[in-house]
């Protein structure tokens, strides 16, 4: 039994979802499966079957975060179904491509899943279910404005009949798909805004899902590869006859010009004969460098003449001038695997100058696309099979293993070859979270107001490595995540100055869950606090004064405060720390409470995190996405480094690269507080405060002030 | 040829006895559940019971277990849904993107057949494996709910500290 789900072809996401906030044991994938094979088509995002099933098409990827199952409530509030009829199943990206991108944009990142679909989905479901009143309205003779819905039912209400959505959806597919139809008011919402169950979960629970990982197919050969130690190296030469011979192994192929890799019959032969084949690397110029060099390179970049702005008004040159007091920091953070549990991973097979992939991948088109490249052919030569991720985090946006696939299916065609990457190889082969340092430089009047506020970020820029045509004019705008006008909630400051010393490396960068985020709150929430400090002020009534111009970081500051309690008494030796931010659309504050031992034992004893998503979709899912987003982001704060020697990462598996498990995880409080107007993401905003209300606790607690990142450097550990 | 005791079924198997068991349940056997994440006894997302005991796979030679019961994921109710704890686990919602759940499903499994009312204190020391999306808040309390539901011993608040 499987349940990978791609219209048109191959196999169907079971939905268990059962309505009422319980669940149910009673469901049954083949069944279903069988079921949904056939359908009425009305429009391109519902397919009504004959017994009311309701399959929902979905073109964003999940990878966790739960936007399949947030983006069905979407599509079945508008169409007024009845949730316990509502499946999902992937729209595959050649199907997309061959219908001019129809269902849109593939790419899931950036929190955009719902927020960036939410405008054609919900209409897709209002088309859906203006047909579905047509054809009642037809079969009764009676005008369509006399007919309701509610509950996968059309009722005419002048007389009561009622007919089910499985009784019209045949009559309904042939009318034509109305172009333009209104979508409901927030107060006409049935499934937005409830907590109803994840439709993907139960397969989770049997080890049945299938990962792209766990792909199994007729004469499939198994391949491990060996990339490049030093970034930007190449492969020389290997020794393919030493390893002739091991257990299982068919081929060793060059993967590009800057890999190898072993084929064979099982995964674990391929690895095991890998790990015995002399390769020869041509390291180029970067083997020689280490994170010391690059330390100093971005701390040179602090003061540099010339820097990217992001934003200036006043002069805080003059400000500085005439403080009563000037208050001057140097923060830093530093480079970060995704670490997907889930290695990257995809199965390739070329034949007949057609190739297809199974992959697990934030972004079916750019999979596409890669595929295409990769085995020379054009895009419509491709079929893309999409799987759930085993974790994306932003690291799957990335298509370089499935283009490694295609490049090694090319040269052994007519077989599917699935590539795993060793989680080594996955540990040193990253698009780490770009190091930077900030140097934050404030000033105080006489009564403990900021006149001013610089900060300058030196480091490396995610689109000058993955994309130097978004980058205008030298500006790379996601460096400035959380700071631009709009997204900073400090722009009351008077005189303020924010840009950025770009200083790029020779480590491949990218967006890790979060991005740019992540450092610029720890850096900036931080330094507030250092500030307020300073003026001797509460943390809280000194962040009050400075978000004059920006209520709604206000109201999630108060929200999160009143929820923990702040200013009210604590156990003996337990502090608070408090951090805010605005970014993915969405709003997010929290207050940790931390006490520190003589020894440097540090126990998280509560987190309170609120945020403003706007609307919120599904609040049980926000829950959950708040809750892990303080294992990833406390994770980075406490544990996690990617660092250089001779050119290469260090780390190479879970033993060096730590991060958090069950018994260090502080109990999380979600509060929601949507204010409505808008649509926010949700998968990444609350992990840039994590750090920042941590480390402010510590610095309640200890008097101690982290700048530097991970915790573990500074002789504090978890208790 | 090595012969395993998997799920109740005895399997032959052409594998060099050396080979860990993980790789021998996927590869050789097509039992997927059970996952690769470390291949060090890291991560545990390769958690197996070997006569009820939850142990990482990714280190373990086949050759090495014997006669001994082998349990993965699959084996662990007849229908997939029915153990005490992956009834626990629907009702929290644990899995975000699923990949670790298995190990974690196992792991507490064999945590509650030791200990049928554990403590916080008992999870945190038992159950070490790594989830990336951070489901541990609902780990844990799914695993106090899956205590109560199996039954007598703790009582349905039993045990939670």
């Amino acid at each position: 039994m499987t349940q990978t789900t791609q219209f048109g072809r191959r196999f169907f996401l079971t939905a268990a979802a059962v309505a009422g906030g319980g669940f149910s044991l009673g469901w049954s994938a083949p069944e279903a499966a069988a079921q949904a094979a056939g359908g009425s088509e009305l429009g391109i995002w519902a397919v009504i079957h004959a017994d009311d099933t309701v399959v929902v098409r979905i073109a964003r990827s999940e990878m966790g975060q739960g936007t399949l199952t947030g983006l069905a409530q979407l599509v079945a509030d508008e169409l007024d179904a009845d949730w316990r009829f509502v499946k999902a199943e992937y729209v595959a990206p050649d199907v997309n491509y061959a219908n001019k991108r129809a269902w849109g944009d593939m790419s899931t990142g950036g929190s955009r899943g719902i927020r960036a679909s939410v405008d054609y989905v919900r209409k897709g479901g209002a088309a859906a279910r203006a047909m579905l009143i047509e054809a009642a309205a037809k079969k009764w003779s009676v005008p369509a404005g006399e007919c309701t819905t509610a509950m996968s039912v059309v009722t005419h209400t002048p007389t009561g009949r009622t007919l089910r959505y499985g009784e019209l959806a045949a009559d309904a597919a042939k009318l034509p798909v109305p172009a333009d139809v209104a979508v409901k008011t927030p107060a006409q919402w049935t499934l937005i805004g409830r907590g109803v169950k994840r439709l993907d979960t139960v397969e989770k629970l049997s080890g049945k899902l299938v990962y792209a990982i766990d792909l199994q197919l007729p004469d499939m050969l198994n391949a491990s590869i060996a990339q490049s130690p030093v970034f930007g190296g190449k492969l020389k030469s290997f020794d393919a006859a030493k390893i002739k011979g091991m257990p299982g192994v068919r081929y060793v192929v060059p993967v590009g010009d800057d890999a190898v890799a072993v084929v064979a019959d099982k995964w674990f032969q391929a690895n095991t004969a890998l790990a015995a084949l002399p390769i020869v690397w041509d390291e180029g110029k970067n083997g020689d460098v280490d994170s010391a060099q690059i330390a100093a390179f971005l701390k040179e970049g602090l003061d540099a003449k010339e820097a990217a702005l992001c934003q200036a008004h006043g002069d805080v040159s003059a400000a500085f001038a005439g403080s009563a007091k000037k208050i001057e920091a140097v923060y830093g953070a530093p480079f970060l695997n995704h670490a997907t549990l889930e290695p990257m991973t995809a199965t390739a097979k070329y034949a007949d100058g057609k190739v297809e992939v199974w992959v697990s991948s934030q972004n079916g088109d750019a999979s596409l696309a890669a595929a295409a490249e990769a085995a020379g052919v054009k895009l419509d030569a491709v079929k893309v099979n999409k799987h759930h991720l085993g974790g994306g985090f932003g690291r799957r946006g990335q298509q370089d293993y499935t283009r490694q696939a295609v490049l090694i299916a090319k040269q052994i065609p007519g077989r599917p070859i699935k590539l795993i990457w060793s989680r080594e190889e996955d540990m040193q082969h990253g698009f780490y979270r770009p190091i930077t340092q900030c140097k934050l430089t404030g000033s105080l009047d006489a009564d403990g107001n900021v006149t001013g506020l610089h900060a300058r970020i030196s480091g490396q820029s995610i689109l000058a490595y993955l994309a130097p045509a978004r980058m205008e004019n030298g500006v790379d705008r996601i460096a400035f995540q959380g700071w631009i006008p709009g997204e900073f909630g400090y722009q009351a400051i008077p005189n303020l100055k924010i840009d950025h010393a770009v200083r790029n490396t020779h480590v491949p960068v990218g967006f890790w869950r979060g991005v740019n985020t992540n450092q610029n709150t720890i850096y900036m929430e931080c330094f507030i606090d250092e500030l307020a400090h300073a003026a001797g002020k509460d943390p809280i009534e000194f962040r009050r004064k400075l978000m004059a111009k920006a209520p709604k970081h206000l109201a999630v500051m108060n929200a999160v405060t009143e929820r923990a309690g702040w200013g009210t008494p604590l156990p003996k030796g337990v502090f608070r720390g408090f951090a805010q931010n605005c970014g993915f659309g969405s709003y997010t504050a929290a207050v940790a409470e931390v006490s520190v031992s003589a020894k440097g034992a540090l126990k998280i004893h509560r987190i309170v995190a609120a945020t403003d998503p706007g609307y919120a979709v599904n609040p049980d899912q926000i829950a959950a996405q708040v809750e892990g987003s303080f294992v990833y982001g406390l994770s980075a704060t406490l544990y996690s480094e990617i660092t250089i020697q001779k050119g290469r990462a260090v780390q190479g598996n879970f033993d060096t690269y730590e991060v958090m498990r069950l018994a260090d995880m502080p109990k999380v409080e979600t509060v929601i507080v949507p204010s409505g107007g808008f649509w926010g993401g949700v998968g990444e905003p609350t992990i840039a405060v994590a750090g920042p209300a941590v480390l402010n606790a510590i610095f309640a607690a200890t008097g101690k002030r982290i700048r530097t990142l991970p915790l573990s450097h500074h002789d504090l550990r978890p208790a | 040829m090595i012969k395993l005791n998997v799920n109740g079924q005895i399997r032959e198997i052409d594998a060099d006895p050396d080979t860990p068991l993980l790789w021998v349940l996927r590869e050789w056997i097509g039992l997927t559940g059970t996952k690769y994440g470390c291949g060090v006894a890291q991560c545990g997302a390769c958690t197996v019971h070997i006569d009820g005991v939850a142990t990482r796979s990714c280190s373990l030679p086949a050759g090495s277990v014997g006669a001994a019961r082998v349990t993965t994921i699959e084996g662990l109710s007849s229908d997939g849904l029915s153990h005490p704890v992956q009834v626990a686990w629907l009702q929290h919602e644990v899995p975000q993107c699923g990949y670790c759940q298995s190990g974690q499903i196992m792991a507490a499994a064999s945590l509650l057949a030791e200990k049928p009312s554990p403590t916080d204190t008992d999870i945190a020391e038992m159950i070490t494996n790594i989830c990336r999306c951070g489901t541990y808040q609902r780990v844990k309390e799914a695993i106090h709910t899956a205590a109560a539901l199996a039954g007598p011993v703790g009582g349905p608040s039993g045990g939670k500290s």
